[in-house]
């Protein structure tokens, strides 16, 4: 069936801020969307209140709305804007719940506009679990056996009819409070109880608990004709027992059999065509028993989600751009595969590599959390790693994560205690494929490591493979001593050279050195959705330790642009937003662009996006032999947060163009001293400080600048570990407690200004023009972390003269600091007098905030300024906002029930919104302003 | 085992590329021609495929043993292709409770020999542009130019005939006979289990005979329908094939071919048959049925094809009902006015998705309706 032509007009509705489980993979989803309609000729409207988005830009969409996500909303858009459909399954399940709220109110019916891509009672039995399991029995297939219990009693029989170990799933509640595992009869009880309390129906459903069972997730897609395809298969190393998104997984699928396989892909195709008819992407989770082949559904989603973005990535079918036009009415065999342009878009995807997703958490942001993973996400982000074998890919994973590890162990960091080990083993938390390792090592055997972990035998027998090289490798002293297919063998299996130096304890450069006199060099190799059968379009290229390279560089002048790795707290999808528009102002100034990043959620890493894609690990080792291959002009770390940030000085120290600010102005506004000294020689007033290597030094510092002081190691990000004590035994207590987790760290020491307000200043400069982009004033007072403060655009309260004071040290100071491109400033301001707190010369959170807030193409301009074909008087620049524009952040503490809510300069938001207010009567704003006198207050 | 992980093997393409590697199960030298199968699952079903007797496969999944082997899941009695190439060779302990050997055991108790560690992405590429070619691996002979010779002895797989070589040599029976609804003459051109078992599966009773078998032998068996199984080689010199086939038509029996079976049948309607530039091996192929509109993915394996332009000028006799999506080749046919129908893919799977298994049913019925109308006959004659 072509494509219906009634439609002319669609709504995409996006999904609001990032929250843990709902991140910027709705934003790449949504911007597929977008463009996958926009290329039929359909007018696009789009709605999120998140202005971090790529969706959410004019080049994305033709009419936006960065309105709250509410039925009101939906209506002021319908108000003024003919629609024809609403697409809301590129949103997540906020999305979908605002589709359903506004089609219950009956506004979808009062304004004709259709809903397409979804089946509304579909949705309803895939979100109900009782009505979903009965639907899965009565279509033939398996779940696990469970009974609802409404009081202790009907509780204890259902235990005793299922047995141990079993879960507890209290009704009604969100994202799985009060459930949990129980292994112990003993504690049944207490778990029964709390699971009743926490239900207000006071309902719970007692299942039994399929731990061990392999865990495996299907993408389909279907038309609606209904054909079907899977598109990817993903395995889960954890097995069940961990939340999908908290585990790693692996795709291909690496221990599924064909008769295993067919089986499963039979019953994904029957469950969906099953649930209500609708066209577009579906994800399909189950359990299998190892011993029996036996399978159970676990749950369905039909709409796209976290992991078909990370199937799209995997294996280069664009989910949601298909889905998209299937939604149209487009089917399958009517679409060309987007990869290749010549084959059919009806196939299923084959890979002749591995792909590894590994989670990243940030429990260290979430003090009294509780690190044990289970049936709750709580990663704040993840990251993908392609290789042409599983352990590479696992090796890479652990290299893209961006916790100074240098993959999977062989670094100082490894566990040598093997009870401390296998108690690891069995409490799984983030750290557990390390620890496995570490078990190996120490000759645990693998059999234990499979009893403890029920982690399938061949993925530990693969890390023991890692273990037995160790082994063999440490028996040589030098570089020159590992023989030469031995070495390939090493980087094949994905060791840095950092590994491999710290294994025969020898420098890094010797081994690199060595390296590359044996020509042992990356090739890189393309995601062509087909196995290498068609001729692929696309250049999305990963790296491996292969014969052929097939990324063949053009004579063109390339700019390379680095991304900022897993989001994190302090580091989102805002430096994603910075990448896209850095690219795409590239290629209008006449460059190549080429993208480096890890990140399978962003928009940056779509393969039509960047002229160029490498998905590689943002690690200096994977980057130093892109550029080797592809000679830039140089590279742009101004766009990717402080992940890309960090790597300039390697870059300055080889000699590599760092388009921008140079390396000797950043690390001037990165050096605590050298920046306070250059203040100083400006007259620019700041906090008084000081830099402490001991205790004794900090409480000497503390006492010279008197308390309140701000404590806070050097170089961490988004305040990690900081805290405004009062005296000196809570100075102690504080700076003993960062020895101990950051070892060998700086701490400082600052004055911390009580009850001071603060601002902060986003600008370009250009050498001999300073532009300011936007004054925010917070709300809350200082000593709340910026990311966690409600930012005011234009300022609201402050004075002229400290809105002049502020302008004025932000000139004096880009121009001191020979900025090229963006700078942001953070101000107290006391008594009015301004203070200046720090300089980020690059991006920061808030660049895509004033862009959308002031409709300017800020980061376009930026770009261009940074590579220099263009001088901000070339730009004509206004700013259109009426009224005042909040940038209100978004927590995820639901998901961490026993942490310290309290807020302070340790940065704990997830997302954040933005409102536009007309004026300061506005009740949103006065909410946010009485909030701020309970801060002051305490 | 570990010796043959340090044994170095090497690739030798007839174009005189070379490609080197590590030893993987049996150590030896064998040649054939090299073609390249791309699923992700199912090693051990293609392994043992008769299809792939001869040839030198390369595995496109990055990971080949995992799971280890299982007696039944082979496709017939024993590995059919020649030698494997693939990435990475799981040589020791796998996955599967199920499994009765790892991939290294099964490889030396099946005398199967292989290279691994070769870039299998570079030979797909090497033979997507250069075509289907012979090749030589050997885990034993280093010199180049001895291979070289070796090589050069190896036939041609154009011409080929193959079939009666994996052919069974004495006649069997799978099914109930008692039983069963239905009687098929099965043609064994290097058969499938499979099929057989989706046969059964509908209440069949089959009888699978040797590939030169003669029309009348068949017909002696009173079977409702005729199968012709897929299998390997060329079926352009399969005259004894074509000739049982024109009479089978002749009669106006139910008569179904799958792949080789296929290109017999177009064969004895004078449609030719030509050699692909690399053929389609694979499990994700896409196929459209255009009787019904609707699609399957389908599991394939052939480096021959049906003649389109042969087709088109014979539509009144002949009727195309499938085609592959990605390159519009032939993939289904019917004779017109007959009861015959074949396609190029394997609706049975193994490894492969079930989406054609309809196509089973289909024969079922045909026979139903064969039978209702000899019935009918039979009345119309005795009354």
């Amino acid at each position: 069936m072509p494509r219906d032509t009634s439609i002319q007009s669609v709504l995409i509705i996006g999904s609001g801020p990032i929250i843990i489980g709902q991140a910027c993979e709705f934003d790449y989803s949504g911007t597929q969307a977008s463009r996958s309609l926009r290329e039929e000729g359909i007018e696009v409207t789009l709605i999120n209140s998140n202005p971090a988005t790529i969706m959410t830009d004019p080049v994305t969409a033709d009419h936006i709305y960065l309105l709250p996500l509410t039925v009101e909303s939906i209506v002021q858009v319908l108000e003024e804007r003919q629609i024809d459909a609403v697409l809301a399954t590129m949103g997540g399940q906020t999305a979908l719940n605002l589709a359903i709220e506004a089609g219950k109110q009956g506004v979808w019916e009062k304004y004709n506009v259709r809903l397409i891509g979804v089946d509304l009672d579909a949705i309803e039995l895939a979100e109900n679990r009782e009505a979903f399991r009965e639907h899965v029995v009565s279509i033939g297939m398996k779940v696990a056996p469970s009974h609802i219990a409404n009081s202790f009693l009907e509780g204890k029989e259902a235990a005793q009819k299922i047995g141990f170990p079993l879960v507890i799933r209290p009704s009604y509640t969100l994202g799985g409070t009060g459930g949990g595992f129980v292994h112990d009869p003993a504690k049944f009880d207490e778990a029964l109880r709390h699971g009743l309390n926490t239900s207000p129906t006071h309902e719970v459903l007692v299942e039994k608990a399929v731990l061990g069972w392999k865990e495996f997730e299907l993408e389909l897609l279907r038309d609606s004709n209904d054909n079907v395809v899977i598109i990817c298969t993903v395995e889960n190393l954890d097995p069940m027992g961990i939340h999908t998104g908290d585990s790693i997984t692996v795709a291909p699928a690496m221990t599924l059999s064909d008769t295993a396989y067919q089986k499963m892909r039979d019953d994904a195709m029957q469950m969906m065509r099953s649930l209500g008819n609708f066209a577009g992407g579906c994800n399909v989770q189950f359990a299998q028993n190892p011993e029996t082949e036996e399978l159970i559904a676990i749950e369905i989603n039909p709409r796209v989600s976290r992991s078909s973005a990370l199937a799209s990535k995997a294996t280069g079918y664009p989910i949601a751009k298909i889905a998209a036009k299937l939604a149209i009415g487009y089917t399958l065999d009517e679409l060309k595969n987007q990869i290749t342009q010549t084959t059919s878009a009806y196939f299923e995807p084959t890979l002749d590599y591995v792909i590894v997703k590994m989670p990243r958490w940030n429990f260290e942001k979430f003090y009294g959390a509780d690190h044990s993973l289970g049936l709750q996400m709580k990663s704040v982000g993840e990251v993908m790693a392609i290789g042409r074998n599983f352990l590479e890919a696992l090796q890479k994973a652990c290299q893209s994560q961006e916790n100074n590890r240098t993959g999977l162990g062989a670094d100082k960091k490894e566990w040598i205690r093997t009870s401390d080990i296998l108690q690891r083993l069995e409490e799984v938390s983030d750290d557990r494929i390390y620890r496995l390792k570490d078990a190996l090592r120490l000759g645990v055997p693998a059999k234990t490591v499979r009893k403890l972990t029920l982690i399938d035998p061949w993925f530990i027998n693969q890390i023991k493979r890692l273990v037995k090289m160790e082994e063999r490798l440490m028996r040589y002293n030098v570089a020159e001593d590992i023989p030469e297919d031995f070495f390939r063998q090493l980087k094949e299996t994905g060791y840095s050279d950092a590994q491999i130096a710290w294994l025969l304890r020898i420098g890094e450069k010797e081994v690199t050195r060595q390296r590359k006199k044996l020509n042992i060099r990356r090739t890189f190799k393309l995601v062509d959705t087909c196995a290498a059968e068609f001729e692929a379009q696309t250049p999305y290229y990963y790296s491996t330790f292969d014969e052929e390279n097939e990324s063949i560089p053009t004579d063109n002048k390339k700019i390379i642009v680095l991304g900022s790795g897993p989001n994190r707290i302090g580091q989102g999808i805002e430096f994603d937003y910075c990448c896209v528009h850095g690219l795409m102002a590239i290629k209008e100034a006449g460059y190549e662009s080429i993208m480096i990043n890890c990140n399978p959620e962003t928009v940056s890493t779509d393969f039509d996006v960047a002229d160029k894609l490498y998905f590689e690990p943002v690690y200096w080792e994977h980057i130093e032999e892109i550029l080797e291959l592809e000679k830039p002009e140089g590279v742009i770390v101004q766009l990717g947060g402080q992940t890309a940030l960090k790597l300039a000085a390697e870059f300055h120290r080889r000699g590599i163009k760092i388009f921008g600010t140079s390396f000797p102005s950043m690390d001037l506004a990165e050096d605590r001293g050298a920046f306070s000294d250059l203040l100083k020689e400006l007259g620019i007033p700041y906090p008084d400080y000081g830099v402490a290597n001991d205790t004794d030094q900090a409480l000497a510092i503390a006492n010279r600048v008197t308390y309140p002081v701000l404590v806070r190691p050097s170089y961490v990000l988004g305040g990690q570990r900081m805290r405004i004590v009062i005296n000196d035994e809570e100075l102690e207590r504080h700076v003993l407690s960062i020895f101990k987790h950051l070892p060998d760290n700086k701490i400082l020491v600052d004055q911390f200004l009580e009850r001071a307000k603060e601002a902060e200043i986003d600008a370009i400069c250009d050498g001999e023009d300073v532009h300011i982009m936007g004054i925010m004033e917070h709300i809350e007072p200082a000593g709340i972390h910026s990311g966690d403060s409600s930012a005011v655009l234009p300022t609201y309260s402050l004075s002229e003269r400290a809105i002049e004071q502020m302008i004025e040290y932000t000139k004096q100071l880009a121009f001191a600091l020979k900025i090229k491109g963006l700078i942001n400033i953070q101000f107290a301001i006391k008594d009015d007098k301004v203070y200046v707190i720090e300089a980020n010369p690059r991006a920061s959170r808030t660049t895509p905030f004033i862009a959308k807030a002031y409709k300017d193409p800020y980061l376009k301009i930026a770009t261009q300024v940074m590579i220099g074909t263009h001088k901000l008087k070339d730009f004509d620049i206004t700013k259109e906002l009426e009224g005042y524009a909040i940038k209100v952040p978004v927590f995820s503490f639901n998901k961490f029930p026993n942490v310290d809510k309290q807020l302070g300069p340790e940065m704990k938001s997830t997302g954040e919104m933005i409102r536009f207010i007309p004026d300061l009567q506005d009740p949103f704003f006065r909410e946010l302003d009485r909030n701020r006198s309970m801060y002051l207050t305490r | 085992m570990s010796n043959v992980q340090q044994t170095p093997a090497v690739l030798l393409l007839a174009d005189g590329t070379v490609f080197h590697g590590q030893a993987a199960g049996k150590i030896g030298t064998t040649a054939g021609e090299i073609c390249f199968n791309t699923g992700m699952t199912g090693y051990q079903e293609v392994f043992t495929d008769p299809s792939y007797y001869g040839q030198l496969l390369v595995a496109t999944n990055a990971h080949i043993g995992n799971y280890g082997a299982r007696h039944t899941e082979s496709e017939s009695g024993d590995i059919k292709i020649a030698r494997l190439i693939c990435k990475n060779f799981n040589y020791n302990k796998n996955s599967r409770p199920q499994a009765d050997y790892s991939i290294q055991e099964y490889f030396e108790r099946e005398e199967l020999g292989g290279i691994c560690r070769v870039d299998t992405r570079a030979i797909v590429r090497h033979i997507r542009s250069k075509g289907a070619m012979n090749a030589i691996i050997s885990s034993e002979i280093t010199d180049l130019t001895e291979l070289q010779q070796r090589l050069a002895k190896v036939p041609n797989m154009e011409g080929l005939e193959l079939a009666s070589q994996v052919s069974t040599t004495e006649a069997y029976t799978m099914g109930e006979e008692a039983t069963a609804e239905y009687r098929i003459a099965a043609l064994d051109l290097g058969i499938k289990r499979n099929i057989l078992r989706n046969f059964v599966a509908r209440n069949c009773f089959v009888k699978v005979f040797p590939a030169k078998t003669s029309y009348e032998e068949l017909l002696a068996f009173r079977p409702d329908g005729f199968f012709l199984s897929n299998g390997p080689g060329d079926p352009a010199p399969m005259d004894y094939a074509i000739a049982t086939t024109k009479a089978i038509l002749n009669d106006n029996h139910p008569l179904f071919g799958i792949c080789l079976g296929h290109q017999i049948l177009a064969q004895a309607v004078d449609i030719p048959t030509y050699k692909m530039h690399h053929g389609h091996r694979g499990i994700n192929h896409p196929v459209k049925n255009l009787v019904t509109g609707r699609c399957e993915i389908t599991s394939q394996n052939h480096g021959f094809g049906v003649s389109p332009e042969a087709l088109a000028a014979n539509e009144d006799k002949v009727e195309i009902t499938h085609l592959n999506l990605n390159d519009q080749t032939i993939e289904g046919i019917r004779v017109r006015n007959h009861r015959a129908f074949s396609v190029q893919y394997h609706p049975e799977a193994s490894p492969g998705p079930h989406d054609a298994r309809y196509l089973f049913d289909h024969f079922v019925d045909l026979m139903k309706e064969a039978k209702k109308e000899t019935l009918a006959s039979e009345q119309i004659t005795n009354s």
